[in-house]
C-alpha cells in the first residue's frame, strides 16, 4: 500500500504518491494546478522555449491514475492550464487525449487564477464545487471548513541519514487539506514559508509524494 | 626595435625607470596581428601591453575608440584605469582612458557608447554585452589593439571562450584590429598562441625574464600532519611564528570553509593582535574592500584567502605565501608563488603545508615540478556548444546576421576550428526554436529567417531577456548573511541555500571569521547577531573542488615507485615501507587493488590517482554495478588518489567491472538520475539560453510558479534523448565535476596491469580514507526505506500514531 489514508472532515480520503486525492466513497479523483500548456504560454510571451512535452507527461501520469482508480468524478482544483490561450493551443492530439479522459465521467474545472475564465473543453465549470459537506477551490479560504484547495504546491523536505530529500506534499489539518501540484512543469513553494505557515494550524501534518506517501508532521519554522 | 619617444624616454628617466627588454621587444612587434607575452608578475606587463596604443594615440589622437582592454576582474580594470592615469596626466599625453564595468552608472555608459574613450578598460562579460547593441559596429569601427589580461587566467574557462568569440566578432567590425594577450608563466605557450591569435594568423610569442627561482619549501612540523581531512590546523603555531617572522604573508587554502576555519583558530592563537584578514568569494564586497584596502595601505601583516586572491592588484609588500594543503596544480601554485615579492627579480617565497598524510607526497611533488618548471595543463578541448549558442543569441540581438558568416567568424577561433557545419547548425536550431523533435514553437521561434536569408530574431523585445542572461559565470543559491539591526545590518557575506536551510535559531556558525548566532530568516536575509562566545559550527561553501591534475598525479606515482624516499619526513617514509610490507606500492601504468575485510565488512580500495571528480565518478559507477551484480555495496569515499567502497560481499574479481565497455554503458544508465549529472545539465541549460537565470534564482524567491532544471532534464531524457542540451550535457561530463575522460584514461593507462592485492588486513595507504568526510551512500533501495524511516520517528517522536 503506497497511497496514505487519512479522515477529514467525516470523509476517508487517500493521499495517492503522485499528488492526486482519491475519495473512494464518492468514486472522486481530485487534482490540483495541472498547469497544462505551460511551455506554449511562456514562449508565446517570448520567455524560455522550455522543451515542449510537458502537457502530454501530465496527461499520461492523469491518465495512468484514471485507469487505475476508474474514477465517476474528476476534479481539477484549478490552474489546469497556464491560461485560457493556453487551453485553446494545445495541439489536435493533445485536445483529444484530453478529450478521451473526460468521456464517460463527471468533470470539474474549478476556476484558478490561472484560468479564471471559461475554457474550451467540455465538463462543469464553476467557481467551487461542493459535495457531503466537502468544499472544493482554488485558493483556501480563511475561516473554511471541510475545505480542499490547491494554488499553492506545497513541498516538504526531510532529512534521513544526513541527506534531504525535498518532495511536493499535502497539507492537512482538522479544517483543510492543501493539495500539491499535478502538473510536470510546476515547483513547489516550501512549507515553511509564511503564507502557509499561518494558513494550517499547528498540528498538521504533510504528506509526502514520491515513491510512497509518507505523512510526517508538517515542518515547522 | 622601436625606442621609446623622447617624453616617454624623460618621464621614465625622471623617476630613474628604464624600460624592459620585454617591453621594447613588445613595441617592436606592435604591428603584428596577435602577440603573446609571458612574463612573471611585477614584471610591467600591464605596462608593456599599452605602450604601443600610447604611442600610436599620441601620435593621432581623437580617431574614437583605440584600444580595448580586458581583464577578468572587474577591480583589476578599475585599478589599471588609476595606474595607466597617472602617467598619462602626467606627460600631458591627450587620451581618455575609462573603464566600463557592471559597476558603471547607467549614463557613463551611454555617454561611452555615444563617443567611446580612446582606451576602454573592460571585463569579458561587459564586452558581450556591447556587442549584443545595435550600434556595435560604430563604436568598433575604428578599433585597433585589444589587450587581454591574465589571458592564462581566462583561457581555463568558459568566460575565456565567449571572450574570443567576442574578439572574432570584433575581428569581423574591426578587420585592422590587432591582439595583445598578457600571461604568466604556462606549460605550453604555442596552445597560449593559438588560442588568442585567429586560425592561421601568426602570433609572436614574447618571453619576458621569468626572474630568479623561487624560493619554496615544504613545512615539516614537529606534528606529524593528520592521516586525513584538510585545513592545516595542526600546523597553527608553526604558520603564526611564519607571520611573525615576515613583513606580509599571504595564507591560501584551497575551500572557504577550510579558510574560514583555520581564520578562527588561528585568531584563537593570535595573542600579540597582529592585524590578520580573511578573504574569499562568499564574503560581502564591502568585507573584501575593506581587507583590500587595508592590504594596500599596508595596515595587514597576513590575509587567510583562497582563490579569490588568486589574480589581482600588485601588493608589493607580500613577502611570504604559505599554501595550506595539497596545491592540486603545479601552474596554480607556481601562480600563487608568484604573488609574493611583486617586485622584478627578487625571488619569490612560499611555504607548502601539507594537511594530511598523502598530501606530504603531493607537496613534495608539486615542490619538485616547480624546481623543474614542469607546469601541467590539459590539451584544449573542442569549443563548448552551449557557449556558442549563447553567442549566437548575442550576435542577433546586434542585429540580422547570415549563418554562414556566422559560421566562419566562429570556426576562426581555434577552439572552434573543428566544428562542423552540421554541429554549428544544431546550435542555430536550438536557438532560433529550442531544437525540439515536436515541433512546439514555430509560431513562436526566438529567431526567424527573414527572405533575403538573414536571422533574426521574431520579437525584438526578446534583447532584454538575452542581455540579462549574458555571461558564463554561474551563480550558485546562496543568501546573503547580514548582522541584524537597524534597517537592513551590516552584509557580513553569504551562505549556500542548502546549509541555512539547516539552521535553527539560535544556532552559531562563523562566517569572515565572527561567531554569528542565526536569529531568523526574513525575506530572503540570513539575519545574525555576533556570538562569540558559543562553539560554532562551520558553514559549507560547495565552491570550486579542484582535482589534482593529471601531471601530478603521475609524479607522485613516480615518486612512490622510484624507492628513493629520502627527501621525504620519517613518519612518511615508514608509513610507506609498511604499505609496501602489508600490500603493494601503486606505480606507474598499473593500477592497484586491494580487497579486505575490516570491521564486519568488505572493502574494495582501488588506487586510480585519477583526481577526486574522477574518482567520485568511478565510485557511483562502481557501486552501480556492484548493486546489479548482487554484491551490495553500502556505501564509498573517494579522495585524489582512491576510491574506498564497503558492502556486504567480498568482491574477487574486479577486473569485469573495470571494462571499459561495461563502465560506459554503465555510465550512459547512470546519466538518468545523477545529481552531478543534473547540475551540469543546469549550467549548460543557463548558459545556452535554455533556461533564464532569473528563474534559478527565482526558486527561492518565494513564488511557487518556478520549477527546477531537474525536470526539464528528466522530460528531455524521458521525449528527445538526443536533443542538443543532452548531447552538450554529456560532452561536459567528459571533463568538470564528471571528468570522464579521466576513467577513461586511467583504464587506458593501466589496461590489463592490475595488482590486485587480498592483504587480509586494512592496509596503511587505505586507512587515511576511513577518516575522510563526505562517505557517500549507495542510493539504492536503502534510501526510500531511510525516508520512510525517518517519517515513522518523526510521527512518533510528536506522539501520532498511525
Amino acid at each position: 500500500m503506497n497511497h496514505h489514508v487519512f479522515n477529514f472532515a467525516k470523509e476517508t480520503l487517500w493521499a495517492l504518491p503522485n499528488g492526486a486525492l482519491w475519495w473512494p466513497d464518492f468514486k472522486c479523483l481530485v487534482v490540483s494546478d495541472l498547469h497544462l500548456g505551460k511551455s506554449e504560454r511562456m514562449a508565446r510571451r517570448g520567455g524560455m522555449l522550455l522543451p515542449p512535452y510537458e502537457t502530454a507527461d501530465t496527461l499520461q501520469r492523469l491518465q495512468d491514475c484514471i485507469e487505475a482508480y476508474r474514477p465517476g468524478h474528476v476534479i481539477c482544483l484549478g490552474d489546469s492550464f497556464d491560461d485560457v490561450a493556453a487551453a485553446g493551443a494545445l495541439s489536435q492530439a493533445e485536445t483529444l487525449w484530453l478529450t478521451r479522459l473526460q468521456a464517460g465521467r463527471h468533470w470539474i474545472w474549478i476556476a484558478g487564477n490561472h484560468d479564471p475564465d471559461v475554457i474550451p473543453f467540455g465538463g462543469s465549470q464553476v467557481a467551487e464545487f461542493s459535495a457531503r459537506g466537502l468544499v472544493f477551490r482554488h485558493i483556501a479560504q480563511a475561516g473554511s471548513v471541510g475545505e480542499i484547495s490547491g494554488h499553492y504546491h506545497p513541498k516538504a523536505s526531510i532529512s534521513a541519514r544526513g541527506r534531504r530529500a525535498s518532495r511536493a506534499c499535502f497539507l492537512v489539518d482538522q479544517e483543510r487539506v492543501v493539495m500539491p501540484a499535478f502538473g510536470t512543469y510546476t515547483g513547489g513553494l516550501r512549507c515553511t514559508d509564511p503564507a502557509l505557515q499561518s494558513l494550517m494550524k499547528p498540528d498538521a501534518l504533510a504528506i509526502l509524494t514520491g515513491p510512497q506517501a509518507l505523512a510526517v508532521p508538517m515542518p515547522r519554522r | 626595435m622601436r625606442g621609446l619617444p623622447e617624453n616617454f624616454e624623460k618621464w621614465m628617466s625622471d623617476r630613474g625607470w628604464s624600460a624592459h627588454p620585454h617591453q621594447l621587444d613588445l613595441l617592436g612587434a606592435a604591428d603584428e596581428p596577435a602577440n603573446l607575452l609571458i612574463a612573471p608578475t611585477g614584471g610591467g606587463k600591464t605596462l608593456a601591453g599599452f605602450l604601443p596604443s600610447l604611442l600610436e594615440i599620441s601620435a593621432a589622437p581623437g580617431e574614437g575608440l583605440h584600444t580595448l582592454y580586458i581583464s577578468p576582474l572587474k577591480a583589476l580594470a578599475a585599478d589599471i584605469r588609476r595606474n595607466l592615469t597617472k602617467p598619462v596626466a602626467e606627460m600631458g599625453l591627450p587620451i581618455r582612458i575609462e573603464d566600463r564595468t557592471g559597476d558603471t552608472s547607467a549614463h557613463v555608459k551611454r555617454r561611452q557608447r555615444a563617443a567611446p574613450p580612446d582606451i576602454l578598460l573592460t571585463t569579458p562579460e561587459s564586452l558581450a554585452l556591447l556587442l549584443s547593441y545595435e550600434d556595435a559596429p560604430r563604436i568598433f569601427a575604428r578599433l585597433q589593439r585589444v589587450i587581454v589580461d591574465e589571458i592564462h587566467a581566462l583561457a581555463d574557462s568558459k568566460r575565456g571562450i565567449l571572450l574570443m568569440l567576442g574578439l572574432s566578432r570584433l575581428q569581423t567590425l574591426a578587420p585592422k584590429m590587432r591582439r595583445v594577450g598578457l600571461s604568466a608563466t604556462i606549460e605550453d605557450p604555442e596552445a597560449m598562441a593559438r588560442f588568442l591569435a585567429p586560425t592561421g594568423t601568426r602570433c609572436a610569442i614574447i618571453n619576458a625574464d621569468p626572474g630568479p627561482d623561487p624560493d619554496i619549501s615544504m613545512l615539516l612540523s614537529d606534528t606529524p600532519p593528520p592521516w586525513a581531512g584538510g585545513g592545516g590546523r595542526y600546523a597553527i603555531g608553526d604558520i603564526f611564528d611564519l607571520i611573525k617572522a615576515h613583513k606580509t604573508t599571504l595564507v591560501f587554502h584551497n575551500t572557504r570553509a577550510q579558510a574560514e576555519i583555520f581564520f578562527h583558530h588561528l585568531w584563537a592563537q593570535n595573542d600579540e593582535d597582529l592585524p590578520i584578514g580573511i578573504h574569499h568569494g562568499s564574503l560581502a564586497r564591502e568585507q573584501r574592500d575593506k581587507v583590500e584596502a587595508a592590504m594596500v595601505a599596508g595596515h595587514l601583516r597576513a590575509i587567510v584567502c583562497t582563490g579569490s586572491l588568486d589574480l589581482g592588484i600588485d601588493w608589493g609588500d607580500v613577502d611570504l605565501v604559505v599554501q595550506v594543503g595539497a596545491p592540486k596544480n603545479v601552474k596554480r601554485l607556481v601562480q600563487r608563488i608568484g604573488r609574493a615579492n611583486h617586485q622584478y627579480n627578487a625571488p619569490s617565497k612560499a611555504v607548502l603545508v601539507p594537511a594530511n598524510r598523502f598530501e606530504v607526497l603531493e607537496c613534495l611533488a608539486a615542490l619538485q615540478a616547480v624546481q623543474a618548471h614542469a607546469l601541467d595543463g590539459d590539451p584544449r578541448g573542442p569549443g563548448p556548444r552551449d557557449v556558442l549558442c549563447q553567442h549566437i543569441l548575442n550576435c542577433a540581438c546586434a542585429g540580422p546576421f547570415d549563418a554562414g558568416d556566422l559560421y566562419a567568424e566562429v570556426t576562426s577561433f581555434s577552439d572552434y576550428a573543428d566544428l562542423s557545419r552540421a554541429q554549428f547548425d544544431e546550435c542555430l536550431e536550438f536557438a532560433a526554436t529550442g531544437g525540439y523533435a515536436l515541433r512546439g514553437y514555430d509560431r513562436w521561434q526566438r529567431l526567424m529567417q527573414a527572405p533575403d536569408g538573414k536571422w533574426r530574431l521574431r520579437d525584438p523585445r526578446s534583447t532584454t531577456n538575452i542581455r540579462m542572461n549574458l555571461g558564463t559565470i554561474q551563480d550558485t543559491d546562496t543568501l546573503p548573511v547580514r548582522l541584524k539591526n537597524r534597517r537592513g545590518g551590516q552584509p557580513l557575506g553569504e551562505v549556500e541555500e542548502s546549509f541555512a536551510a539547516t539552521l535553527t535559531p539560535g544556532d552559531t556558525f562563523v562566517i569572515g571569521g565572527k561567531v554569528v548566532r542565526f536569529d531568523a530568516m526574513r525575506e530572503l536575509t540570513v539575519q545574525v547577531t555576533p556570538d562569540p562566545k558559543r562553539k560554532p559550527r562551520f558553514a559549507v561553501f560547495s565552491g570550486t573542488k579542484f582535482a589534482t591534475s593529471t601531471q601530478l598525479s603521475e609524479r607522485i606515482l613516480a615518486l612512490l615507485h622510484s624507492g628513493d624516499h629520502s627527501a621525504l619526513p620519517p613518519h612518511s617514509q615508514s608509513w610507506i615501507a609498511q604499505q609496501a610490507r602489508v600490500s603493494k606500492l601503486p606505480q606507474p601504468g598499473r593500477l592497484l587493488i586491494e580487497s579486505f575485510p575490516h570491521d564486519g565488512r568488505h572493502h574494495l580500495c582501488i588506487y586510480g590517482f585519477a583526481g577526486r571528480n574522477a574518482m567520485q565518478t568511478l565510485g557511483l559507477l562502481l557501486t552501480q554495478q556492484m548493486e546489479m551484480a548482487g554484491l551490495h555495496p553500502m556505501g564509498f569515499v573517494a579522495t585524489d588518489y582512491a576510491v574506498l567502497i564497503w558492502g556486504l560481499d567480498q568482491v574477487t574479481d574486479v577486473r569485469p567491472l573495470l571494462d571499459m565497455e561495461v563502465l560506459g554503458n554503465s555510465f550512459e544508465s547512470w546519466l538518468a538520475g545523477n545529481a552531478v549529472m543534473k547540475r551540469t545539465f543546469q549550467i549548460s541549460a543557463t548558459i545556452a539560453g535554455l533556461i533564464d537565470r532569473r528563474s534559478i534564482r527565482g526558486k527561492r524567491s518565494g513564488r511557487q510558479t518556478l520549477f527546477s532544471s531537474d525536470i526539464l532534464y528528466d522530460t528531455l531524457r524521458k521525449y528527445q534523448p538526443d536533443h542538443l542540451l543532452l548531447k552538450i550535457t554529456r560532452e561536459e561530463a567528459e571533463r568538470g565535476l564528471v571528468d570522464f575522460g579521466r576513467i577513461s584514461d586511467m583504464v587506458a593507462r593501466t589496461r590489463g596491469a592490475t595488482d590486485v592485492c587480498f592483504p587480509g588486513q586494512l592496509t596503511p595507504f587505505a586507512a587515511p580514507l576511513f577518516l575522510e568526510i563526505g562517505k557517500v551512500p549507495v542510493q539504492g533501495a536503502g534510501a526510500q526505506k531511510a525516508v520512510q524511516q525517518e517519517a515513522e520517528r518523526l510521527m512518533q517522536e510528536a506522539g501520532i500514531t498511525q
